[in-house]
Order: structure tokens, then sequence, then C-alpha cells
């Protein structure tokens, strides 16, 4: 017999990954081309969450839209509130007294950690390693506790509000942040003890999801993607806003662009952003959190008691809302998970004319299948893992 | 004036519009055929160096015509600035401007989108389907200002 009849004809397999499976992270279907365990081609499919949030704002007023946000990426709400809030003002011209910036900053940092702790603790139980999940969960459920604080509910903040807050932080509040602060830097250290040097973790890791500098301007990744590949791009030091040019924070960097070296980048992003929160509360000023404009922000509770104008005023933001001028404005902000941009068109009324969200898990996912080309179907799991994708964020 | 205004102002007169700034962001309003030679200049010139795309966005501008425009924003990781280039597309029954994948291959995605929820076509785009909606949506683009938020 020669050897072309013994060798069996094989045929590539299509396989579905999800819509409904637990390492997608949500409603994420991958088709799959297999050859054997080889992936020849992935192609996510996406838009089982999706909302129409974009529609919806357009027939909402400013203020209607912000729990919309809430929703975009439900892991880290208040950093899609404040792209929003600070895309209308920019639309509106306003700036929002320091301290009101500063508690904005102070809340978007913790918002960071908990979305990065999410992160550490499904990637890792992803790739096998169950007890990072449940240091990192511990953690984060603390910081829920400080969040339901502050706004009474965990996942859907709305305490950003157009012109400011919704209120000032409740009292006590600073002291438990102190207290996160001081302990945290303890705990990320434990979880480094459980990986960094794992063997295991490192097998599973290193060289998987490589991408060049180039591949991802290409590829339009944006956040801890982009700096694991050493792209040095961090948009609250290079264009900032909300004041983060008062903070110290180094903008951490990999060198390989591999799924490991995205692990350390954001294990050093969450020492960073508790660095960030421990100047805020050391700096933190006493003062007003709204804007002064009664056009935008609404007037305090006992003012608009006792105050026939403060009354209107109140009503007519609750009625008509801001009006901005006709005009077009684009807002990017340093979302945990990389660049969200609001692009946002006013005709001139209460409601925009358009809303584009620019989510950062959709640009990243989208170099999904180039990635997983030629690796294992394990590999696919990591990829999926490292990119830190929420569903709701990719499909709006 | 940024630099890219000028560049394009240099390469491609015939092509501006309009500029426009507000709120400092700057939009260069241009005609929709050379799209492509504009994009790749604005991303390889040493000086502009747009070499990311941070996202596409179509607008319906309805009742005006032309009613429809496509957005592009690009950002330079060299100067740290943005540049948005806006083109309005002619056809209203029949929206479409060139894709711009050969020169950013994150547009992939952005210009599906904008296909499946406005309904432009992106001529050259290598693989031109609804991404967010299901197939079956067949000819209708929810974010059309004909289209009600709810009750279809």
């Amino acid at each position: 017999m020669n050897g072309a009849q013994t060798m069996p004809q094989t045929e590539t397999m299509v396989l579905n990954l999800g819509p409904q499976h637990p390492s997608t992270h949500g409603v994420l279907r991958v088709v799959l081309e297999l050859d054997g365990e080889l992936i020849v081609k992935a192609d996510p499919d996406i838009g089982y969450l999706h909302r129409g949030i974009e529609k919806m704002c357009e027939f909402r007023t400013y203020h209607q839209c912000l729990p919309l946000t809430d929703r975009i990426d439900y892991l880290a709400g208040s950093a899609n509130n404040l792209g929003f809030v600070l895309a209308v003002e920019k639309l509106l011209g306003v700036e929002v007294p320091k301290r009101g910036q500063y508690i904005r900053v102070m809340i978007a940092e913790l918002t960071r950690i908990s979305s990065h702790l999410f992160w550490l603790g499904t990637h890792g139980h992803d790739l096998g390693a169950m007890t990072p999940l449940f240091y990192a969960f511990r953690e984060r459920e603390k910081l829920m506790d400080l969040f339901e604080m502050v706004w009474g509910g965990r996942l859907f903040p709305c305490y950003f509000r157009i012109g400011g807050l919704a209120a000032d932080l409740p009292e006590g509040f600073t002291d438990q942040v102190w207290e996160f602060v001081e302990t945290f830097p303890k705990k990320i250290e434990d979880y480094e003890n459980l990986l960094t040097h794992n063997r295991i973790w490192i097998a599973r890791t290193k060289g998987v999801g490589v991408m060049s500098p180039d591949e991802v301007l290409d590829w339009g990744w944006s956040g801890p993607m982009a700096r694991g590949s050493g792209v040095d791009w961090d948009l609250r030091r290079d264009n900032p806003y909300s004041r983060y040019e008062d903070f110290d924070f180094v903008v951490p960097l990999g060198s390989n662009g591999d799924t490991y070296d995205r692990y350390l980048v954001r294990m050093e992003e969450m020492r960073q952003s508790n660095r960030i929160v421990r100047q805020v509360l050391e700096n933190l000023p006493s003062g007003d959190i709204n804007v002064a404009d009664p056009r935008v922000a609404l007037p305090p509770k006992e003012r608009v008691y006792n105050n026939i104008e403060a009354l209107i005023n109140h009503f007519l933001i609750i009625e008509e809302g801001v009006i901005p001028p006709v005009g077009e404005v684009y807002q990017a902000i340093e979302a945990p998970k990389g660049e969200l941009g609001f692009y946002i068109a006013s005709d001139g009324t209460g409601h925009p004319l358009r809303v584009k969200i620019r989510a950062p898990s959709f640009a990243n996912l989208a170099a999904l299948g180039k990635l997983a080309k030629g690796r294992l179907l394990s590999d696919l799991i990591a990829l999926i893992g490292t990119m830190d994708i929420v569903l709701a964020d990719v499909d709006r | 004036m940024s630099a890219a205004v000028e560049k394009v102002q240099a390469q491609f007169p015939d092509e501006i519009v309009e500029i426009y700034e507000f709120r400092g962001d700057t939009t260069i309003i241009i005609k929709p055929e050379r799209i492509v030679e504009i994009c790749t200049l604005l991303r390889d010139d040493r000086e502009t160096s747009f070499r990311y795309l941070s996202s596409v966005a179509a607008v319906d501008y309805l009742p005006a015509s032309p009613r429809f425009a496509v957005v592009y924003h690009l950002y330079s990781h060299r100067n740290k600035n943005r540049v948005a280039l806006k083109a309005f597309l002619a056809d209203d029954a029949y929206p479409s401007i060139h894709s711009v994948v050969p020169v950013w291959s994150t547009a992939n995605w952005h210009e599906r989108e904008c296909y499946d929820l406005m309904g432009i076509q992106f001529r050259g785009h290598p693989d031109l389907r609804r991404i967010l909606t299901p197939p079956e949506c067949e000819s209708y683009f929810p974010l059309r200002k004909e289209i009600p938020v709810r009750g279809l």
C-alpha cells in the first residue's frame, strides 16, 4: 500500500461556541471552523444583547439618556456615565466645580478597580485557576458596598449628572474608602502570588494572542489591550479630562503584546488607580459639586421648596432638560476597557439628533478572528478572557 | 489651524466643503468620492500621523437633503489630537461611500455597523453583512429617522 491510500481524508468541522457558554462572558457566539483542535476560522457573531440604546437616546431628553448609559458596560457603569456627561457638558460649554470633578475621578477609579477585579476573577477561572475568582470577588464586594453607600445600588449608578453629581458623598464614606485604599495593595500582592509565577498560568497565557504595536493601531485597540503591546497611550494622561492632570500616576506598558503582558498591565493599573484614589482623598476640596447655571443643574432641594424661581428651574430641567446649541462633539474617556467615546450631534432641541457610542469592547473584539486563526481551541478561551469584553458594551 | 486641515487643503483643495471648529473639535467636511485617498494621506503623513480610527458614525439629517452623512473620528498617538472627517452622501435613496477598510482594519466592524443600523453601502468592503441585528431584518435600518422607536 502506498502512503496516499493510508492517509484518511479529513474535513473541517463547524462548531458553535455560545451564545450560551460560560466562558464567552455573556451572549457572544463564535462560529468556529475546526481542523481537529486547530482553529481554521473564527467568526464572532454579536448582537444578541443589542438594545438600540443609540436609537432610544434620540427620543429622550439628555438627562433621560443617562440611565441608558449605565447599561452599556454594566461592570463599569460610572465610566459610561462619565463619558456621557462630559460629552453633554462639552456640548453645553460648562465645567463642573473642582470638588465635583475630584469625586468623579475617585468614583471612576474605584470603578476601574472593580471592573479589573471582575476581569481577573473570570479570566483566571476560565483558564482553570479557581482561587483568584474568590479573592477578587471578595474585594469587589467591598467596592460594591461602597458604591451602595453612594447611590443605593450596585451596578447602575446614575450618580454623575449633567453639570455635576446627584448628591454629595454620604457621611463616613471617605473613611471607608481610606480603609480600602490602605489594604488593597496587599491584596494585589496576594493575587499576583497566585498567578504571576504560576507555571500553568504562564503556559496558558505567554505567547497567546500576540499583537504588534502597528497591528494594535490598525485594529483600533485601546486601553490595556493597546498598552499590553507597548503602545504608550492613556487618555487620562494624554488628553486629560475631569482634572486628571492634577494626579500623579504611571501608565504601565507591556512588551510582548501577549495575554500574559496584558495581565501584568491590568494588575499594575489597579495599583495606579489605588494611588489616584488616595491622592483624591488627600486633596479633596470642599465647595460646590454642581455648576451654578440653573439651566444645566438642578437647584438644591431647600431652594426648590422655598423659592419660586428655583421651583421653575427645577420644573424646566425635569420637563425639557438641558438645551444645547446646534453642534457636534466627540468626547472620549479612558474607560476600564479602553477608549469609550460619545459622539453627540445636537440640532438645538432638548433631544439629541444622534448619539453614537464608540464602545471599547466592540473595537477590541473585532480582532478575535485574526488572533484565533491557527491557534488551539483552548487558546480561544484565553483570548476572550484577555479582551475583557462585556457583551452589553459590544452590542449596546 | 491644525496640520490635518493644512494637509488636506494643500493636497485636496477641491474636496473640502467646509471646515468648522466647535468646542475645540475640528471637523473637515469633504466630498465623499476621494475619502480613501484623504484618509490614506492623513494616516501616512509624518506630521498628521492619524494611524488610529476611533469610530465611524452615520447620521441621518432627515428632512434635509442630502440626508445621510458619515463621520470618521481619527486620532493621532503622535500628536495626541483628533480630527473628524465628515462626508454627506449624495443619494438619499441608496447612500454609498468607499470603504476605508484598506486604510484601517478596524473600519471593518464600524462600517458593518453603519450599514446595519443606517443602511449606508460601503463600496469595496470585504464582508458587508449585518452585525448587530439579525439577518431577517432584511431591508429596514433601525437608526433611520422614519423608523419609530417602538411599534414597527
